[in-house]
């Protein structure tokens, strides 16, 4: 099957400029996306929850700002959705999983709360792999997101239904959390573009944790731009969260349109294997650049490879301390038994799905006495070297080019039994992840059967504003076709 | 016993005097309603996220200072384990890299402590069974409070230089007075604001190795300490002369039954999994706090009981420490008032006098105390000394210059305790000789007993504001003349 373009809403600047002179209201651009989500939910089930009301009501508020002569902020009226991982007050945030099911945070995460004071109307809660562990969105207690270029295949993940909901066109901005590649390994695989910022660039607070020192908030959008200003809007330091850093948002927008010239780009050559589509495209990208007036080279930075193993020894280890709240004391599900331990037992027994069993049962593992040292500190000097090859590579470059996943989305239930088959997908997200680094992700090109090939742009720390100047001149040269919304 | 030696090191877990706790801006309050004192980050809800309060470094820097330790860069680590009162099954506690290190506490009979670490927590909420006789595994069903989750801890551990219970007591009481004389704890045993846990063991005497240990917990006054280590002690000693071993295990003192009983095995301890917690950067102090923390300490308790003892005359009869220092000082230094001691003695005032009303009635209200000017203290000294003032009267002084301030002699005349001029003074001993002819005549004879009596007669019609040694010379006076 082929998915037909989707009418586009306009860009979040269109939106925003409109509802802001009080050409469109907030209201009728909302309706708009509500009547996307309704025609198409059915078919995708981006969404764990649509919260109409909620919105309904944001959206007033800002129409009614703008009719008091004040400035809603720079996302005025844009319908926006939020990972179910994001807390929000008195709306259900589940982490698709069923321990936490009709949760009710009493607070907003910060970026829920900056959203709003941007005037962004935010339309509901997106699917995610249980807890963010997975890569297709299949690990969901509440049943698995639809790719809306095939609906037999995945739309990757964890942030499945965010990317699914920005590349169906439900909304022109949507927001994920990063630990190894979820955002940008579904924005790879839905068409759209997604951006991991610098580790500490956008507040955690209220963002349900699943390995701390890994986790990033980032957006979607359908182009670089959109995604650049929903990035500023979110970005700052937050007193609330102390890896929070001390600095204010880039200013990304600014320099976007400077374009490439002079800057070097690095290929990692370790990262394309011969004959794989998404390596051709990361060729065929470079070359893009190259026309652009950008120095490229090719670079072997084999370190890159440890990130995988050590991420699956990290992420598990912080994972099963972060999880370990679901207790059945104070909140989500309980399910009761004669003492503590055993309602505890059973509560995270019935509570918890196989991959997050399956991740704590890694981390409790690798942290546990006699092992630490051989598996987490391991570890932990493996990321080392991942940091210290990428500071070597950035002397020569100013950013790296790799494909953002090995492969297009793949159909359903094709690596659910192969844990590390479904590993892989990370392999090129996690170095990144585990560096703290920016990295940012562009659908470039359509593989054979018509399905979007992302190309992932990596930047050293803070350098979020060359990086998207770079993912900008990637999307100019890139065939329109390959990039969402897409009708299914 | 005699063969063998005891061996003792402490662990005191002394809860932070922060206005908030350790890791949000919830009070950090004692008895209170109930799971009031709570938000999202200390109830560990999903999405929150610990931030270091700067106060509770500070504090936790003061008492490293004060021990003597070396301040360094640190880090916090999680304590993995499931406990329900621990919101979020993970403590955040500090592990190899702690904030003090390799400090030592002297005692008042000179042998000093090493200690090996003092280290920043956060507390955990607090479990209460209901039914089945308050024990967990029969109970009812629990009731978890957490307005005590989070409240910022310091834990201090000793090195195993304790060689008897009464030096583990003497150990624990002087590290009181000091976490209380730098502020940084209200030092409240029964209200759990200082926790004891002693790790015990014994070996032969003269031998080099230590012994098993065993780690004695539920210590909750210095007299359970005590007991408990001297049960612990014999316990062992028998345990080895009828050959057998002590098992290291975790032992739980029940002060009903005066014994102490075993808790989980060493095979049975918890595997904590510390790891670096990824949620806070690491503490590197810096300048400022560096400098709040010195200038924060002062001098140590007993190098004040030992200045204000100095002050007083040696040999007291008061005396209850081997280092001559009394129970009035002891009370005097642990309230920082010595200070206001020694500035009054500076002015003039009696070093015995300034000590007792200083531990007796400044004491009841030591905040109001500390804002006394030592020289006005000192005035009002001198008049009582000299005889102008009676103690009652001193006292009232006293009260309303701590309540209201100003100057004591013109407080003491506001109350009518102004000294009389001689010539009323001289009519009034006149007036009592007129209407007591025969107590006047036995006076004259040498009778002393009356002598109290006549006084006494001055003092009524004065309503007590005439000056007993004054009027006393007066009635001596009359006899001679
Ligand atoms: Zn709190």
């Amino acid at each position: 099957m082929t998915a037909s373009p989707a009418p586009e809403l306009g860009s979040l600047a269109g939106i925003a400029a409109s509802v802001r002179a009080g050409e469109r209201s907030a209201r009728a651009v909302l309706a708009v996306s509500l009547d996307r989500v309704r025609e198409l939910e059915g078919d995708l089930h981006c969404f764990n929850e649509v919260t109409v009301e909620a919105a309904e009501a944001d959206a007033d508020a800002v129409d009614r700002m703008v009719r008091a002569g004040l400035d809603p902020g720079p996302l005025a009226g844009v319908p926006v959705a939020l990972k179910d991982n994001l807390c929000t007050v008195g709306i259900p945030t589940t982490c698709s999983s069923k321990i936490l099911a009709g949760w009710l945070p009493p607070y907003d995460a910060t970026v829920v709360s900056r959203l709003r004071d941007a005037g962004a109307v935010a339309i509901g809660k997106t699917n995610l792999d249980e807890f963010a562990m997975g890569s297709s969105t299949e690990n969901s207690a509440f049943g698995p997101t639809r790719n809306p270029w095939d609906l037999g295949r995945v739309p990757g993940g964890s942030s499945g239904g965010s990317a699914a909901a920005v590349a169906a066109g439900m909304v022109p901005l949507a927001f994920g959390s990063d630990t190894g590649g979820s955002i940008r390994q579904p924005a790879a695989l839905c068409g759209i573009v997604g951006v991991k910022p610098t580790y500490g660039v956008v507040s955690r607070y209220g963002l349900i944790a699943f390995a701390s020192s890994l986790d990033q908030i980032g957006p979607f959008a359908t182009t670089v731009a959109d995604a650049a200003l929903g990035l500023e809007v979110i970005a700052g330091h937050d007193p609330m969260d102390s890896t929070s850093l001390d600095r204010p948002a880039p200013s990304l927008l600014a320099t976007l349109d400077e374009g490439v010239s002079g800057l070097r780009v690095g290929i990692v050559a370790d990262f394309l294997s011969a004959g794989s589509e998404c390596g051709d495209a990361v060729v065929a990208a470079a070359e893009a650049l190259a026309a652009a007036g950008a120095k490229v080279d090719q670079v072997r930075i084999p370190e890159l490879l440890l990130g995988l193993p050590a991420y699956y020894v990290i992420a598990p280890a912080e994972a099963s301390s972060n999880l370990s709240r679901y207790d059945g004391v104070r909140y989500g599900l309980r399910v009761d038994g004669p003492d503590a331990e055993t309602m505890n037992a059973r509560t995270r027994g019935e509570g918890f799905g196989a991959e997050v069993k399956r991740r704590i049962m890694m981390g409790t593992y690798a942290l546990s006495a006699g092992y630490y040292d051989a598996y987490y500190g391991q570890a932990q000097k493996a990321r080392t070297l991942v940091i210290r090859a990428f500071e070597a590579a950035y002397r020569d470059f100013d950013v790296l080019l790799t494909p953002t996943t090995p492969s297009v989305a793949f159909p359903f239930g094709s690596k659910v039994d192969d844990p590390i088959e479904m590993y892989m997908c990370d392999l090129c997200s996690i170095p990144s992840s585990l560096a703290g680094h920016p990295a940012a992700s562009v659908p470039f090109a359509l593989s054979p059967e018509g399905l979007p090939i992302g190309v992932q742009v990596l930047a050293p720390a803070l350098g979020e504003a060359v990086m998207m100047r770079v993912a900008a001149s990637l999307e100019a040269a890139a065939p329109r076709e390959a990039r969402g919304p897409v009708t299914p | 016993m005699t063969g063998y030696e005891t061996v003792v090191g402490l662990e005191v877990h002394c809860e932070l005097a922060t206005a908030t706790k350790l890791f949000c801006g919830c009070r950090n309050a004692f008895g209170d309603e109930p799971n009031t004192n709570v938000c999202p980050v200390c109830l560990g809800l999903p999405g929150s996220l610990p931030v270091v309060n700067r106060r509770a470094v500070e504090l936790a820097l003061r008492i490293g200072a004060a021990l003597n330790c070396k301040a360094q860069r640190s880090i916090f680590h999680r304590k993995n384990y499931f406990y329900p009162d621990m919101p979020k099954d993970y403590q955040i506690s500090q592990y190899d890299e702690p904030i003090n290190v390799d400090g030592w506490l002297e005692l008042p009979d000179g042998s000093r402590v090493g200690v090996e670490r003092a280290h920043m927590e956060e507390d955990t909420g607090k479990t209460t069974h209901v039914g089945g006789g308050g024990r967990i595994h029969e109970a009812g069903y629990s009731l978890v409070d957490y307005n005590r989750a989070g409240v910022p801890l310091v834990e201090i551990v000793s090195r195993p230089d304790i060689r008897s219970a009464a030096q583990a007591r003497a150990y624990v009481d002087e590290l009181r007075s000091i976490l209380v004389a730098t502020g940084a704890s209200d030092g409240r045993m029964e209200e759990g604001s200082l926790r004891v846990d002693a790790n015990v063991s014994v070996r032969p005497a003269g031998a080099t190795e230590y012994g098993t240990r065993c780690e004695v917990k539920n210590l909750n006054s210095l007299r359970s300490l005590e007991r408990a280590i001297d049960y612990e002690v014999a316990r062992q000693i028998e345990l080895l002369e009828a050959g057998e071993r002590v098992s290291q295990e975790t032992r739980h003192w029940d002060e009903g039954d005066s014994s102490t009983h075993s808790m989980r095995s060493k095979e049975e301890a918890n595997d904590y999994r510390y790891f670096p917690e990824p949620d806070l950067t690491p503490l590197v102090p810096d300048v400022a706090l560096l400098t709040a923390a010195a200038e924060g300490v002062g001098a140590m308790p007993a190098e004040r009981r030992h200045r204000l003892s100095n002050l007083l005359a040696a040999g007291s009869e008061l005396a209850t420490r081997r280092d001559g220092s009394t129970d009035q000082v002891v009370t005097v230094v642990d309230l920082g008032l010595d200070e206001l001691v020694h500035g009054a003695v500076a002015a003039g005032a009696d070093p015995r006098l300034a000590l007792a009303r200083a531990a007796n009635e400044a004491a009841a209200n030591p905040d109001a105390a500390k804002l006394l000017d030592p020289m006005a203290f000192a005035a009002l000294l001198k008049m009582e000394s000299s005889g102008q003032l009676s103690a009652t009267q001193s006292k009232e002084v006293l009260a309303e210059l701590m309540s209201k301030g100003g100057d004591p002699g013109q407080i003491a005349r506001r109350l009518g305790y102004e000294q009389m001029d001689n010539a009323s003074l001289g009519s009034m001993v006149d007036e009592v000789i007129a209407a007591n002819p025969q107590e006047w005549r036995r006076y004259r004879e040498g009778d002393d007993k009356v002598a109290q009596f006549l006084l006494g007669q001055v003092m009524k019609s004065s309503k007590g504001r005439a000056n007993g040694k004054l009027v006393a010379e007066a009635f001596a006076f009359r006899r001679d003349a």
